[in-house]
């Protein structure tokens, strides 16, 4: 066994140091050394975005990343999405609309549709579809998701507005 | 049990209420199997057979066992004689050698990916690394991998012990023969006007749900052992795992974990044996996950085959005929639905003559299990292509053929008794006046096809109680896993019941010591049979609430109505109390309150589906898109409509992918080759259009409620109505499933052909 690397990075806003195996993936430090299980484990050769993170602003899939490779960086997981307590709209919307069964895929296909609304506010459906298709959902039939990020979207936008229009 | 009922003054149900579960499942919280650890936990890897079918000689573990941080290594050493017999186990019969014989290879491997050896280790790393170290010497023998060459004189036997019904002590690999018939089939085709006779054949698939399975065991020295699991069944993970390892029932407590998809394929075990054995051998909690690979190559599928069918119609669209051969691959063991295939396959027609021959046939592939309707998907391709084809013979519109053809009430089911009150008809009805039916396709290469599809649904064993607490909420226990949402459905019956608000109700799924005895969550039975339950707890526990109240106001309990959430006293001018008013008088009256309740649900109403899809093919490379589809389901009574749809969507999506991309591809040596979802390729959200719902509500009038359950029969008619619309797209009969892009392609270009052929000819 190779000895572990001290390794330093953001993850969900907090300063994290933690000790990491070279050949830990960030999943497995994740979810094994740092007791973030929210991110799943579907496949682990980035086929199914059960454990999709943001990793500087970007959705990949945490299964293809090394722990040690978190260096420095600034990691979101679905335990980040909330504000002290105070779901994310996307959040609600999943709730709203029934965009989740068994909810194994529900955490990744947050991030993923977190990523997609960070860069583009106003996306048509098949922008969301594209957006999502790396996020394996086998209960749903992806058709309540799609509906609750374009309802996301809508919302968030008209938030923005709101705001712009108090100022 | 009145169905007029459903047709009642509902407040909760049938509204969209938030799942109780839902802010666990969008902050990360809730605890799948693979999420559980405790401290001193090892972590366990499986060594898996690369031989499809092999004797093994020897397995030698020493270089293994020496390596720094392994523990333990199990094999069939280790695991008891089980009995070479049928055991009823919920929904399953079991043998529950061949079960042991699938956790661990006893003298032979039978697929592969069929599991030898268990290590436990520090980390799950060098768990791997153990495998690696472990020497196996086998005898390779030929694999047998489809119905064919398992049926042919002289084939390689898989298991030595096997016999049928039919050949008397002959080793063979049909494990049974099925006959259904009625009426007489020779005079049936001699009255028909049009007959057609196809062969089909679909692959093995897989039910895909994004979560590997997964188990942590403890096995205490005081011989208890308790098993973290997430399963469809966790009263059957307890019976199951009994018999493996030779304990008692009593001796395991099973905690069902939040299961992360299961679609039948979570309803019976794999680790959970080996998570208690290493850890009874290690003295710590012993974890095991399966990878994906290992999910497709060792976990329970579902069957392909070959169906052959011949259906004959009169001139004005009467059905008077069907002969049906059919054969499912098992598997590694006796087993497969090809009986439940048999009995649905044209179970949506009234047909007076038929004879339906089923065959269960093992082959060097994994033990298959259930998955969503078992057996029928593959069947309705071939019935549902058929009607089609006759349905266009006889200039009829393909919904008027099935609604002429359809089942209703007191129409014999294939068995013989009548339906009861079922909901076919309205299906059909339901799609032809969809919007989606009614619009105009226009296109090049685009086509429209339907297809219907019937479930029985299940009934079973199910407990329930429902506890008021001190401050007049409830909360309602039951021993189901929630697969798709059914905790809301529980908690808005109960509310319902007692007449408060949903989100005063905490719904719970117990583990197996704390909730009596609850069958798997399958067969479409959860809504309905521990739904029943729940309904009967609430039941009770509302006849204690006028007890009580007839205590403290004095009178007799005959004397005190309960309604809409508040007890009246009959008669004078006593203010009517809330349940949130009297649970404070509890400890005073008696006690707590706890309504309970058990069944063995009788009275199932089978299920109907109908289907339209709007396709469009790429002449060139073969590939279907699908551009629109509807699906109409007879939910009895839809609970929580938005899961309901949920079932709808997503049995529909797995139907799709079943018709256009998904398939086992095992090569001449029998291995797997496309174990990742890379390459065994389910539906993305790019591939799928929006998927349009109609729920049909025809009271089930075996249930309180009127409920159905509607888990399953979604996924019926999908393939045969792609299969339809590539048809109306392209002019060619697609027979064989997934009708994927190479597979079109070569069926579009020799019908190419032969319009060439026959042009040049004229």
């Amino acid at each position: 066994m190779s000895k572990k690397t001290l390794v330093e990075a953001t993850i969900n806003g907090e300063t994290v140091e933690f000790l990491c195996e070279p050949r830990q993936s960030l999943l497995e430090a994740l979810r094994d050394v740092l007791e973030f299980t929210g991110s799943k484990e579907g496949c682990l050769t980035g086929d199914c975005g059960a454990c999709t993170v943001l990793v500087d602003g970007r959705a990949v899939c945490s299964c293809l990343v090394l722990g040690v490779e978190a260096q420095g960086r600034n990691i979101v997981t679905v335990e980040g999405l909330a504000t002290n307590g105070v779901l994310s709209v996307l959040q609600n919307k999943f709730l709203e609309h029934a965009a989740l069964q068994c909810g194994i895929c529900t955490p990744g296909l947050l991030i993923s549709a977190k990523s997609l609304l960070d860069r583009n506010p106003k996306p048509t459906e098949h922008e969301v579809r594209y957006a999502l298709a790396g996020n394996l959902c086998r209960c749903t039939g992806y058709d309540k998701i799609v509906k609750a990020v374009l309802d996301a979207a809508a919302d968030i936008r008209s938030q923005g507005e709101a705001k712009a229009a108090a100022r | 049990m009145a169905a007029s009922t459903t047709t009642g003054d509902f407040k909760v149900i049938g509204t969209r209420p938030i799942r109780p579960d839902g802010v666990d499942k969008v902050t990360g919280r809730a605890k799948f199997g693979a999420d559980y650890a405790f401290p001193g936990m090892l972590h366990g890897k499986v060594l898996r057979s690369p031989h499809a079918h092999a004797i093994i000689k020897s397995i030698k573990i020493d270089k293994a066992l020496k390596l720094p941080g392994v523990k333990a290594i199990v094999t069939s050493k280790d695991l008891p004689d089980a009995e070479n017999k049928l055991e009823q186990a919920g929904e399953m019969t079991i043998n529950p050698m061949y079960l042991s014989m699938n956790i661990l290879a006893h003298d032979k491997v039978l697929y592969d990916g069929h599991a030898i050896a268990a290590v436990a280790a520090t980390s799950p790393h060098i768990a791997e690394e153990a495998l690696r170290l472990i020497e196996v010497e086998y005898e390779v023998l030929p694999p047998v991998m489809t119905v064919d060459v398992a049926m042919k004189p002289g084939a390689a036997i898989l298991l030595k012990d096997l016999r049928n019904n039919e050949e008397g002590d002959k080793p063979t690999n049909v494990a049974q023969h099925f006959q259904f018939k009625r009426g007489d089939v020779a005079a049936g085709f001699k009255a028909a006007d049009y007959v057609i006779e196809r062969e089909f054949s679909t692959a093995m698939v897989h039910q895909g749900y994004i979560e590997p399975h997964n188990a942590v065991g403890i096995y205490n020295s005081d011989g208890q052992a308790t098993i973290y699991c997430s399963t469809q069944g966790a009263f059957d993970v307890r019976s199951l795992s009994a018999y493996v390892l030779g304990m008692p029932v009593g001796k395991i407590k099973v905690v069902p974990a939040e299961i992360g998809g299961g679609f039948g394929g979570k309803t019976t075990i794999y680790l959970e044996p080996l998570s208690v054995l290493l850890s009874k051998k290690t003295g710590a909690p012993v974890k095991l996950v399966m990878s994906r690979s290992e999910v497709l190559r060792a976990s329970g599928p579902t069957p392909g085959g070959k169906i052959k069918l011949k259906m004959g119609a009169t001139r004005d669209g009467k059905l008077v005929a069907a002969e049906i051969w059919m054969a499912y691959e098992a598997g590694a063991f006796p087993g497969s639905p090809v009986a439940a295939g048999a009995l649905c396959i044209i179970a949506p027609y009234l047909v007076e003559n038929f004879q339906i021959d089923a065959y269960d046939v093992v082959v060097n592939r994994p033990k298959t299990n259930a998955y969503r309707a078992p057996g029928t998907t593959q069947a309705a391709f071939a019935s549902e292509t058929v009607i089609d084809e006759l349905a266009e013979k006889c200039g009829i519109d393909p919904i008027d053929f099935r609604i002429n053809n359809g089942v209703k009430e007191g129409s014999p089911q294939i068995m013989g008794p009548p339906f009861k009150r079922i909901g076919f008809i309205q299906t059909c009805e339901a799609i032809k006046n969809s919007p989606h039916y009614k619009s105009k396709l226009t296109g090049k290469f685009r086509g429209r096809g339907v297809a219907s599809g019937f479930w029985f649904n299940a009934g079973m064993q199910s407990s329930a109680s429902v506890n008021i607490h001190t401050d007049g909420t409830a909360s309602v226990v039951t021993g189901s896993p929630d697969i798709g949402g059914s905790r809301a459905s529980m908690a808005m019956i109960t509310a319902e019941v007692l007449g408060m608000p949903m989100t005063d109700v905490r719904p719970i799924t117990a583990d197996t010591d704390s909730i009596g005895h609850t069958d798997v969550s399958a067969g479409s039975r959860v809504t309905f049979a521990t739904g029943m339950a729940v309904y009967e707890a609430a039941r009770d526990a509302v006849r204690q609430l006028i007890e009580r109240a007839a205590k403290v106001w004095e009178k007799k309990p005959d004397e005190v109505e309960f309604r809409d959430g508040m007890l009246h006293a009959k008669g004078n001018g006593v203010p009517p109390m809330s349940i949130k008013q009297l649970a404070p008088r509890f400890p005073r009256t008696g006690g707590p309150i706890t309504g309970r309740a058990s069944v063995n649900a009788r009275g199932v109403g089978p299920g109907f589906a109908t289907t339209v899809v709007d396709v469009e093919v790429d002449p060139d490379t073969g590939k279907v898109q699908v551009l629109r589809c509807t699906i109409a389901q007879d939910a009895g009574k839809a609970i929580h409509p938005s899961y309901v749809e949920g079932q709808m969507q997503g049995g529909t999506a797995q139907g799709i992918g079943w018709a256009l991309n998904e398939e086992y591809f095992y090569d001449d040596k029998g291995t797997l080759r496309n174990s990742g979802f890379l390459d065994y390729r389910i539906p993305t959200c790019l591939d799928l259009p929006m998927i349009e719902t109609v729920i049909v509500e025809e009271a089930n009038p075996g249930h309180p409620l009127g409920v159905r359950g509607v888990g399953e029969v979604s996924i019926v008619p999908p393939v045969a109505a792609v299969a339809n619309a590539i048809y109306r797209a392209v002019g060619v009969r697609m027979t064989q499933a997934p009708m994927s892009p190479p597979r079109l392609l070569k069926a579009i270009l020799k019908h190419r052909g032969a319009a060439q052929h026959s042009a040049a000819a004229d």
